[in-house]
């Protein structure tokens, strides 16, 4: 198909679209309205259940079904970059070379990896009571480590990061929700009922019930998925060679 | 501006699209869907919005105290974000693979599926 | 019972995730096993739900049951068309995976266990998809569905192919998803909910005496792009021949059976549970654009087909317009329609899975899927040459298979010229499927020319480590069993009853209907199973005088490849769909 005719549909389809998309903002309420009754019954719902982040609450206990799935995204995605980015019939792998690091950059990343490292786990463990949580304190933490990358070079943070405990912990981690969620089914409620502990005092670490379990979970799925994907890109870059010859 | 966030979600959308279709390399494609994929964060938030409102947390707030907007759309911003970020790295792993095994990346180039 | 339902994403979640914490050290053959096992149960699981599923099964995840009618929790509905889709894709699963046993191309070193894990997430969220009651959830396993489909598609990295109709399947599949989105998104601005039945009565409870305004008809076109391009409805469809032509052939054999299905379900389940009410999108309305989209769909799909020499491409090509038929059944919105749909849905899976793993043979064997590089060269395999006729005269509508029977019921649904729709479409491709099957299997007729725009099949690689010198009993047994399945859809006696009874008390409050063979049926499907011989026969004896004509080249030229071509015709088809649906809006 010619660029031109190609514009042409762009434009026939896109102006469609497009006053499709403003006649339904005209119709939508308007900005800032008050009426938001699922909204509202959600933060009853996570009061109820000693859970001061109504986030963490929706996530992990009101619609943690969702979350199941959305870390199986991420759980498929890893085992989809694996698959995707092995190594092809006419690859190898190559030893990755020392490399030489400015002093300041070394100094900076070597400083700030422990603080990264600590700030992420701290989200995750707060993730019931501020914002923030599994999610985003996994991807801190998983990155955290890849100053190493930045500070040292390749081969320290392979050192630091086996790919072969990532692998069985972002595996572990998916097990451990859907596992935690069968526990409900067990205890005669229902899959991933938050009814099996007490709710505990309302703002304290302890709080929520399950919540804060599925909360790790999560968070060690996000950071060992985040360290496996960004190791497949990686190690394309730095190890995978194509054979000489072909 | 009572519609001006709806508006800048539907905008984006567009843009991405137009992106996606215009796009001569295939890591610039990937960037548009991510673009698309933005625009239903802007319609999701501005959505949840009410006016006045603060952070649906209460570790530092007392309950009923002020309005909290919508938390339904930030926990469904949350999981699209999730969505989009693994969407984007796997296809960019195939993007990677494209680049070996056709030596290019713009899809004008690709003519190995056609008819 | 209905505190099972979530098991059928549970369990083959947790398989897979013991499959890779597992797969550094385990042996492939262990591993494959493992998969089979944990396939099987779902599927056995999937199958008591079903039977129980009188009434419909209900469950709030998390034990957050309605009160006052309110909930905040996420609901799971489990009725007849649910589970049933459930086992379908479960059952289909498990054949694939035999289908594979111990052939399948080298697993990544170190991880024998990523393919079977990979379907068994896959399998997984095809039942979290078909039994999702919340419009968000059902959301997140479209995507799930989608992003373990991508990998699956892209699995071959050594085929330049493969990750280009990976890569393109990744782009459409995941902008249709976010247009879904966005119109969820206006949804729950109207309505503040997110459970399907919830957002229906918002709506109508929104618009009074009203009737839709332009809103509801955006967020209809913008959920139904995000369902149609996953069900390959022209003009959404140029990424299904292009990832099912490459996509390995038991991956094919889901994508074609059970993925694309499951897009047609979803707007039935969508339309009936969302927009079906007064204030929803009026039901002629959604006739006039099921049946438009879907007739092109038809037409366009048969069409191509017809012009294949590529033998996966031609079956997704098949994959096209059978889906076309669907959607018009679907849309004339009677319970009739929608009972032959299910039946003709369930005889198709089983045929499209027994052609597709038929082709896998050719290409493990030869080396290739060329129509015309394979001229005569599978004489010797007999049992597949004869599974392959049957499996094109079934997929003609050849009673008593299934297909037939759903096409019959069907056809008599919708009436009138419709009914030509259906017998041609059927016809083109069933003699498409049958003149493969007169020159690769036979060797008749001559070798027919090269054409000039097209994609050859011939410089594939076996999906096995090397080329087959004997097809394994796995392979030829799973194909064997499928036509089978096929067959006694059509002939097991009580089974259209039963499907047809949770199909219209899911579908259409429980009205009655009667579904069984009729002489007309009967007549038509044998009229187009005539019709498919003939045309084959024609084809192979006067190569020449069915060769590509003028007209037929620039549609195929519209299959270009490239994506952005296939992201401003997804636009159109937005457009296309909104303009179809409007009058209803301005009328009301």
């Amino acid at each position: 198909m010619s660029q031109r005719l190609r514009l042409w549909l762009l434009a026939v389809g896109g102006a469609g679209v497009a006053a499709l998309l403003v006649a339904a903002c005209l119709d939508l309420p308007a900005f800032g309205g008050r009426r938001h009754p699922y909204g509202e019954r959600a933060v009853a719902a996570s009061l109820a259940r000693h859970t001061a982040n109504t986030i963490a609450s929706l996530n992990f206990d009101q619609r943690a079904y969702d979350t199941l799935g959305e870390i199986s995204i991420l759980f498929a995605a890893v085992l989809g970059c694996l698959v995707l980015l092995r190594e092809a019939r006419d690859e190898h792998r190559a030893q990755p070379q020392p490399a030489e690091v400015a002093l300041p950059v070394r100094r900076y990343a070597l400083i700030a990896l422990p603080v990264a490292l600590l700030t992420g786990l701290y989200v995750i463990a707060h993730g019931q009571l501020s914002p923030g949580g599994g999610f985003q304190g996994g991807v801190v933490a998983a990155t955290a480590l890849h100053l190493l990358y930045l500070g040292a070079d390749y081969r320290a943070l392979e050192r630091v990061r086996p790919l072969g405990v990532f692998d069985v912990c972002d595996a572990l981690a998916v097990s451990a929700y859907a596992v935690l969620g069968l526990a409900g089914l067990l205890a005669g409620t229902a899959f991933l009922a938050n009814t099996l502990l007490p709710y505990g005092t309302f703002n304290t670490l302890s709080s929520g019930g399950t919540v804060p379990l599925l909360n790790a979970a999560v968070g060690m799925e996000v950071a060992s998925a985040v360290v496996l994907l960004l190791a497949g890109f990686l190690d394309q870059a730095v190890e995978i060679e194509e054979e000489r010859g072909s | 501006m009572h519609v001006l966030p709806y508006l800048v979600a539907a905008y984006v959308f567009l843009t991405g699209c137009y992106g996606l279709a215009t796009s001569r390399n295939l890591i610039h494609t990937v960037g548009c869907l991510a673009v698309c994929q933005s625009s239903t964060y802007v319609l999701l938030l501005a959505v949840g919005y009410r006016d006045g409102a603060t952070a649906p947390v209460f570790s530092d707030l007392a309950p009923g105290s002020r309005p909290v907007v919508d938390p339904i759309v930030q926990a469904l911003t949350l999981t699209d974000i999730v969505v989009g970020a693994t969407v984007t790295a796997l296809l960019l792993a195939l993007v990677l693979q494209i680049a070996k095994r056709h030596g290019t990346l713009d899809p004008d180039e690709l003519r190995e599926l056609r008819g | 019972m209905h505190h099972l339902l979530p098991l059928l994403f549970a369990v083959p979640l947790l398989g897979a995730a013991l499959l890779v914490a597992t797969g550094r050290r385990l042996p492939r053959a262990v591993a494959e096993t493992t998969g089979c096992a944990v396939s099987g149960a779902t599927a056995a699981l999937a199958l008591v739900l079903l039977l129980n599923s009188a009434p419909p099964l209900v469950e709030w995840v998390g034990g957050w049951r309605p009160v006052d009618g309110e909930s905040v929790g996420i609901v799971l509905v489990g009725d007849g068309p649910a589970l049933g889709m459930a086992a379908l894709d479960s059952l289909l699963t498990l054949s694939a995976l035999v289908y594979s046993w111990r052939y399948f191309d080298e697993p990544p070193r170190g991880h024998a266990g990523s393919y079977p894990a990979l379907m068994l997430v896959f399998q997984g969220a095809m039942c979290g998809f078909a039994l999702a009651g919340d419009l968000f959830n059902a959301f997140v396993f479209f995507e799930l569905m989608s992003v373990v489909a991508y990998a699956l598609t892209g699995y071959r990295i050594d085929e330049p192919k493969a990750v280009q109709g990976a890569l393109t399947f990744g782009v459409v599949n995941s902008l249709g998803a976010y247009a879904m989105l966005m119109g969820i998104g206006l949804l729950y601005a109207r309505t503040g909910e997110l459970a399907m039945t919830k957002i229906g009565r918002g709506l109508d409870d929104a618009a009074g005496q009203g009737g839709p305004d332009a809103l509801v008809l955006a967020a209809f076109v913008l959920v139904m792009t995000g369902l149609l391009v996953k069900a390959a409805a022209v003009p959404f469809h140029f990424w299904l021949p292009d990832a099912h032509a490459v996509a390995p052939t038991p991956v094919c054999m889901l994508l074609s059976g059970v993925m694309v299905e499951l897009g047609a379900y979803g707007v039935w389940r969508v339309y009936g549970t969302v927009f079906a009410g007064p204030g929803g999108i009026p039901a002629a309305d959604l006739t006039r654009a099921l049946v438009t989209l879907g007739v092109l769909t038809a037409a366009i799909g048969a069409v191509m087909c017809w012009y294949q020499r590529h033998i996966k491409r031609l079956l997704a090509y098949s994959t096209v317009a059978h889906t076309g038929l669907f959607l018009v059944g679907l849309g004339v919105l009677t319970p009739e329609g929608d009972d032959g749909i299910a039946l003709y849905l369930l005889g198709h899976a089983g045929v499209k899975a027994a052609l597709f793993a038929c082709t896998g043979a050719l290409l493990d064997r030869f080396g290739s899927v060329d129509e015309q590089a394979l001229h005569g060269r599978a004489r010797g395999m007999r049992a597949f040459g004869v599974m392959f006729a049957i499996g094109g005269l079934a997929l003609a509508g050849l009673p008593p298979f299934g297909t037939a029977l759903g096409k019959a019921i069907t056809e008599e649904a919708v009436g009138g010229p419709l009914t030509l729709v259906y017998v041609l479409a059927s016809a083109v491709t069933a003699g498409a499927v049958l003149r493969v099957t007169a020159r690769v299997f036979l060797g008749l007729g001559p070798r027919p020319e090269d054409a000039a725009y097209e994609t050859s099949g011939s410089d594939e690689r076996p999906e096995t480590g090397r080329r087959l010198s004997r097809i394994p009993d796995s392979m030829t047994a799973v194909p064997a069993v499928l036509l089978a399945a096929a067959f006694a859809v059509g002939v097991a006696p009580g089974l259209a009853a039963v499907v047809a009874r949770s199909v219209n008390e899911a579908g259409s409050g429980g009205a009655h209907t009667s579904v069984h063979w009729t002489p007309h049926g009967i007549l038509l499907g044998l009229v187009s199973t005539l019709l498919a011989v003939g045309l084959a026969a024609l084809a192979v004896t006067r190569p020449r005088r069915l060769a590509t004509p003028d007209w037929a080249l620039p549609l195929r030229r519209l299959q270009s490849g490239h994506v952005g071509d296939y992201v401003a015709w997804l636009l159109v088809g937005a457009t296309v769909l909104g303009a179809l649906t409007l009058p209803g809006v301005l009328g009301g």
